[in-house]
């Protein structure tokens, strides 16, 4: 192997990393707050990249553009998931949670097919160069802005969670919800806005993907998979931890693409997976909203 | 008791008479779905029913079975009767091998799940890599109408065929769940270590209960492949499969021994009508599915069947 296709796909797969990290940070969120694990992330971010390319579809309008507008979109779904449905599991055990995650999953994805039909649909970005080359290595530019994102977002989410009352209110809840409800905090609302955070996180890594991904139906599940070990690999509930275990997780597939034929690769995600279960399942750092 | 006995006994007469008089092949076609959809979610019912072992991984054994019998089938002429044991005996391998692992290292709730999911998602990515399972395009059984390599003239082999299937799993789920093993299983669902501290091995019950789970859907899977005649990893190993098989027991009702017929009763039927009112648009049941499921865990937490049992102890009828 040369050390240039090391590097080529050192780059992607770190690039990647990013995007699943984006994915898995609204999960460990909605986790870390109401301790629920949420099928239908990957679906809810499907429904992101649908606002962006609809709005780009229809209106012409700029994929990146576009960003606020799909997560708005659904931060309001995911509140309104949050309150229709999910308020009333927050007692119920936690198998009928992950049933209800999975039933809106089934829900919001079979919606999307036969709205949109399984059509493959893609969105380019007007005078945006495809990729761009770095000494003899091709980055792909709109990969290289999704990692940028995901790591700004993941810092300002970082100082939003530490050092707004908001922020605190959210890790005080993960942490002591009776203890947190005791001093005031309304953990009802806090749970509408977790939700709502991490459905909006989902989006905009929806609508960061559209320019090289192909936007369907059923482009969540390809994620959502991906996300569950990025999530479990950086601690439940951990954000930092989220993002590292995204470039991990990335990285890992990305080089064993170049030593495993066909979709082999796959396999590196599942067995780390496996292995983490096994061995750290509170992840590499332990896990609490960090 | 009798009661309860005198309904069982005129639903299983009512079963077997009346394709008699059934002319639609169409009926016979969803009537077929509806008992291969109680045998594999029976099936799950035994571990996560009565264990809460949730998996969401059950279509590595329905895979493993669909595969086994096929290969053997398509390259050493081998009947599926044979072949679906010893698709059963590999489940009941892989099931111990990822029981040991999860139970040993007390994987448990949603890790178990996301757990069991990854299994399968590693045996599907592992078959459609390899030359020897026909890599992603699937295998193709010849049609060759023959009871003794499993296959039928008409509808009515393969009615009767899953019919029995299905009576044997319900029956054997029905002497678990008073037996030892089925009061030990519970015991693990309602709170394990209250159960372990009690004298009851819980690692070797949940164990047996993947080993049997196990074994029951590789036989669903052999079913499925010598019904259909063609299997391909996704429709064999994908994460549909896995969900297609729990929802039945869960509409149904988790843990109790009707529970996942009545669940394809409701479930196969209201896809079919589904699929019709909307013209046929694909996915169309499926979003079906998805508004019953959550209505069912939000005000059914116990299923039909739960929930009629429920009525009935008001009532002060005893339990069936």
């Amino acid at each position: 192997m040369s050390l240039e296709l090391f590097l080529q796909s050192l780059v992607d797969g770190l690039l990647m990393g990013g995007v699943y990290g984006l994915v898995a940070i609204g999960l460990t969120i909605i986790f870390g707050v109401m301790k629920v694990i949420n099928f239908a992330q990957g679906a809810l971010m499907m429904l992101g990249m649908y606002v962006t390319y609809w709005l780009f579809a229809l209106l012409g309008l700029n994929p990146y553009l576009s960003i606020p507008i799909s997560a708005i979109v659904l931060f309001f779904i995911g509140v309104g998931i949050q309150k229709g449905i999910l308020s009333k599991m927050m007692d119920a055990p936690e198998h009928n949670q992950l049933l209800v995650t999975l039933g809106i999953m089934l829900f919001v994805e079979n919606f999307a097919l036969v709205l949109f039909k399984p059509d493959f649909r893609s969105v380019n970005v007007d005078g945006m160069p495809t990729t761009l080359s770095l000494l003899s290595i091709n980055i792909n530019t709109g990969k290289l802005i999704a990692f940028v994102f995901a790591i700004v977002l993941t810092i300002v989410l970082f100082w939003f969670l530490k050092h707004t009352f908001l922020g605190k209110a959210i890790r005080a809840t993960s942490i002591n919800r009776q203890g947190a409800a005791l001093l005031g905090v309304n953990t009802n609302r806090i749970n509408y806005i977790a939700f709502g955070l991490g459905a909006g996180l989902a989006a905009i890594a929806g609508s960061l993907i559209t320019p090289f991904f192909y936007t369907s139906p059923d482009v969540g599940s390809a994620f959502i998979l991906k996300a569950f070990v990025v999530v479990v690999l950086g601690g439940l509930g951990n954000v930092l931890g989220a993002l590292i275990g995204g470039l991990v997780i990335g990285i890992a597939e990305s080089l064993g693409g170049v030593f495993l034929p066909g979709s082999l690769k796959e396999l590196m995600t599942y067995l780390i997976f496996i292995l983490v279960l096994l061995f750290r399942p509170n992840g590499m750092f332990g896990g609490k909203v960090k | 008791m009798n009661k309860s006995l005198a309904l069982v006994a005129s639903i299983l007469a009512l079963l077997v008479i009346f394709p008699v008089f059934i002319e639609s092949q169409y009926i016979m076609h969803i009537s077929i779905l509806i008992l291969y959809y109680s045998l594999v979610s029976q099936a799950w019912n035994i571990l996560s029913g009565y264990s809460g072992q949730f998996s969401f991984g059950h279509a590595v054994f329905f895979g493993t079975g669909a595969y086994t019998s096929s290969i053997l089938l398509t390259k050493y002429a081998m009947t599926p009767w044979i072949g679906m044991l010893i698709g059963a005996a590999f489940a009941v391998i892989i099931g111990l091998v990822i029981g040991f692992l999860s139970f040993r290292y007390k994987l448990r709730g949603a890790y178990f799940a996301l757990g069991t999911l990854a299994f399968a998602e590693m045996l599907r990515i592992i078959v459609q890599n390899l030359e020897f399972f026909n890599k992603t395009l699937g295998i193709l059984i010849t049609i060759n109408p023959d009871p003794l390599m499993f296959q039928f003239e008409s509808r009515m082999g393969y009615y009767y065929t899953i019919l029995i299937f299905s009576i044997l799993a319900t029956m054997l789920v029905f002497y678990i769940s008073r037996s030892r093993l089925g009061f030990n299983l519970v015991a693990i669902r309602e709170n394990e270590e209250a159960a372990q501290s009690l004298g009851v091995n819980t690692f070797k019950n949940k164990m047996i209960a993947i080993a049997i789970s196990a074994a029951i859907t590789a036989l669903g899977g052999t079913f499925y492949a010598q019904y259909i005649l063609y299997i391909e990893p996704p429709t064999t190993f994908g994460n549909d499969v896995s969900v297609a098989i729990l929802l039945p027991a869960i509409i149904g009702g988790m843990g109790t021994v009707f529970g996942p017929f009545v669940g394809a009763l409701v479930l196969v039927p209201l896809g079919e009508i589904t699929a019709h009112l909307f013209g046929g648009f694909a996915g169309a049941h499926l979003m079906a599915y998805g508004v019953i499921l959550i209505v069912v865990i939000l005000y059914l937490p116990g299923g039909i069947v739960g929930w009629i049992l429920e009525r009935l102890k008001i009532r002060g009828i005893k339990k069936m």
